[in-house]
């Protein structure tokens, strides 16, 4: 069961402010998708081990070899908030 | 005699390493010299964390991983994988941090340090990969900030986080840690320890068996020191005052040396780890052999055979062998004169001169210091002239023989001296008389042709003694 106070919880992780009413519908919402997912648990899965990753795949790698980055005014094109080639944010502590 | 370890500290160290000697980041090919440049420069869609875009992991990134397990006397695991750490914060353009969870690449190993009272063994319990945040930078000062600036090129370097057990007992023994890993990364020339930020250190500190405490933003070694007997200090007084040490994340200001409490409501269980799903997982173990086999002598192995191989003592093969460089410059030089003379010269004075002048072992040639020590062993100059020499080099540049000339540093050897007694006495016969007859002031005039013969370098007094003996003999 997910609470209005976790929702208001996971809403300050991710810095998203959730009001009153919010939390109660989310809470809602948020219960029924678990307890469609808690189906899952009435499969009995003892002896299989967890998957990590849905591809029978390993060891994907790229060598060591310098590729060309962005400029640096279409790395800050997609903001309004820069300062001197640097990306601003509200002051944080 | 044993360390009592009277306040029951325990400090726990995690230890972020940059592997900037890669040529590119963790998961993009952006550029890793990126520390004289513009911000974000060195940024791609993948370190920018742009929808759609996929990491890729760099294969040499973890071959350096298991080479510094292995140095620390790691196993190496099976298989692992990438998991993300959720957490909102601006150094992460992606909203979460791409890093090792519950199988690290490298754990269970072990590194040796001089402890307070002999060696001492500190257990590493993981070293993990995971990629470097970016750099943020206050507007103004931290309490009147009016912003932060974000530069990303940082974003997506490749970091081992090297996570100790809490087995050191004061600051000092933190201290020889954090240098004896700085050796043996330095060994293992995976990254520039030079370099800003090429290692940070955050402490986890506790006394009496109390909760801990882990200090973050440490950003020297020095500072690690400093950090230390604060929280220790803090920790002590608060048990005193018969108040309780409550488990939190203290931040290190530097400039006030204190710790200061950061007030979170984040807790582990909020990081909602979870495999990353963009990566497939590693099997690499097998990998292990060969590196292993590769792997460079490191400072024990190198301060073992120093001592065997040259009969120095144990403090010179400890000065000697702690940076990879100083170890291979006393080689170069062992091999041309003296080992033991070798070993003096260059950890008791060269080292010295160097430390003084805060400069390294790169600022003085291995040629020019098999010309100093052989002009001393030779007996030419004089040891206080070889420093002399070194010193010169040092603060004005030069070559060890033409020093030795413009300085007329030659020791005067004593059949020189002789000689030119002789032959001044020889060519001063009517001076020789006028000193028999009583004229004692004519003897200044021999002695003063004695040094005129020997360009200076004779010991006046030396030579009035023996133009005495020769005239009265």
């Amino acid at each position: 069961m997910i609470t209005k106070e976790e929702v208001e919880h996971v809403g300050w992780l991710a810095r998203v402010e959730i009001d009153e009413k919010e939390s109660d519908v989310y809470a809602e919402k948020l219960n029924s998708v678990l307890d469609y997912f808690g189906q899952l648990d009435e499969v009995d899965t003892k002896d299989v081990p967890p998957t990590y990753h849905v591809m029978d795949v390993v060891n994907v790698f790229r060598e060591d070899v310098v590729k060309e980055s962005m400029p640096q005014d279409i790395v800050l094109s997609n903001t309004e908030h820069k300062k001197e080639g640097n990306f601003k944010s509200p002051r944080i502590m | 005699m044993v360390y009592e370890n009277p306040d029951g500290v325990r400090i726990g160290l995690e230890v972020h390493v940059q592997l900037n000697k890669l040529n590119t980041k963790l998961f993009c090919g952006c550029s890793t010299d990126y520390h004289n440049d513009e911000p974000n420069t060195h940024v791609c869609p993948v370190c920018l964390g742009l929808p759609g875009s996929l990491p890729v992991i760099n294969e040499r990134a973890v071959e350096f991983a298991i080479r510094i397990g292995l140095a620390l006397n790691c196993e190496i695991v099976e298989q692992t994988q990438f998991h993300r750490k959720n957490y909102y914060y601006p150094d992460l353009p992606k909203g979460f941090q791409t890093t090792q969870y519950d199988y690290p690449i490298a754990g269970k190993g072990k590194v040796v340090i001089e402890g307070e009272d002999g060696e001492r063994v500190i257990r590493i319990t993981r070293a993990h990969m995971e990629e470097d945040p970016g750099k943020l930078q206050h507007i103004g000062t931290i309490e009147k900030s009016k912003g932060t600036l974000i530069n990303y090129n940082r974003s997506g370097m490749t970091l081992i986080e090297i996570v100790s057990e809490p087995d050191m007992r004061s600051p000092k023994e933190a201290r020889r840690y954090l240098d004896k890993l700085r050796s043996i990364l330095d060994y293992l020339e995976v990254f520039d320890g030079d370099l800003e930020g090429a290692m940070r250190v955050d402490a986890n500190v506790s006394v009496y068996g109390g909760d801990r405490a882990e200090v973050k933003n440490i950003s020297s070694f020095k500072g690690a020191e400093r950090a230390l007997l604060y929280e220790i200090m803090r920790q002590k007084n608060q048990v005193r005052r018969g108040e309780k040490i409550v488990m939190e994340t203290r931040h290190f200001d530097e400039a006030r040396g204190v710790t200061i409490s950061m007030r979170t409501k984040e807790e582990e269980h909020d990081y909602r780890y979870f495999p990353e799903p963009d990566l497939v997982p590693l099997r690499v173990a097998d990998r292990a052999p060969a590196i292993l086999k590769a792997l460079p002598e490191l400072p024990d192995a190198k301060r073992e055979r120093f001592l065997q191989q040259y009969g120095m003592s144990g403090m010179h093969a400890r000065a000697l062998t702690t940076e990879i460089k100083v170890a291979n410059f006393y080689e170069e030089v062992a091999a041309k004169v003296d080992p033991k003379d070798a070993a003096v010269w260059v950890a008791d004075i060269l080292k010295g001169e160097l430390n003084y002048r805060d400069l390294d072992i790169d600022a003085f040639a291995v040629e020019d210091t098999v010309a100093v020590i052989g002009l001393v062993t030779e007996n030419k100059i004089t040891e206080q002239s070889g420093v002399e020499i070194i010193r010169t080099v040092l603060d004005h540049g030069g070559k060890p023989q033409d020093i030795v000339k413009e300085r007329g540093l030659l020791k005067v050897e004593d059949d020189i001296v002789a000689q030119a007694v002789e032959e001044a006495i020889n060519e001063s016969q009517e001076a020789v008389a006028d000193y028999l007859a009583g004229k004692e002031k004519s003897l200044n005039f021999i002695v003063g042709k004695v040094m005129q013969k020997t360009k200076g370098r004779a010991d006046a007094r030396e030579a009035r003694e023996k133009v005495l003996a020769k005239i009265k003999g």
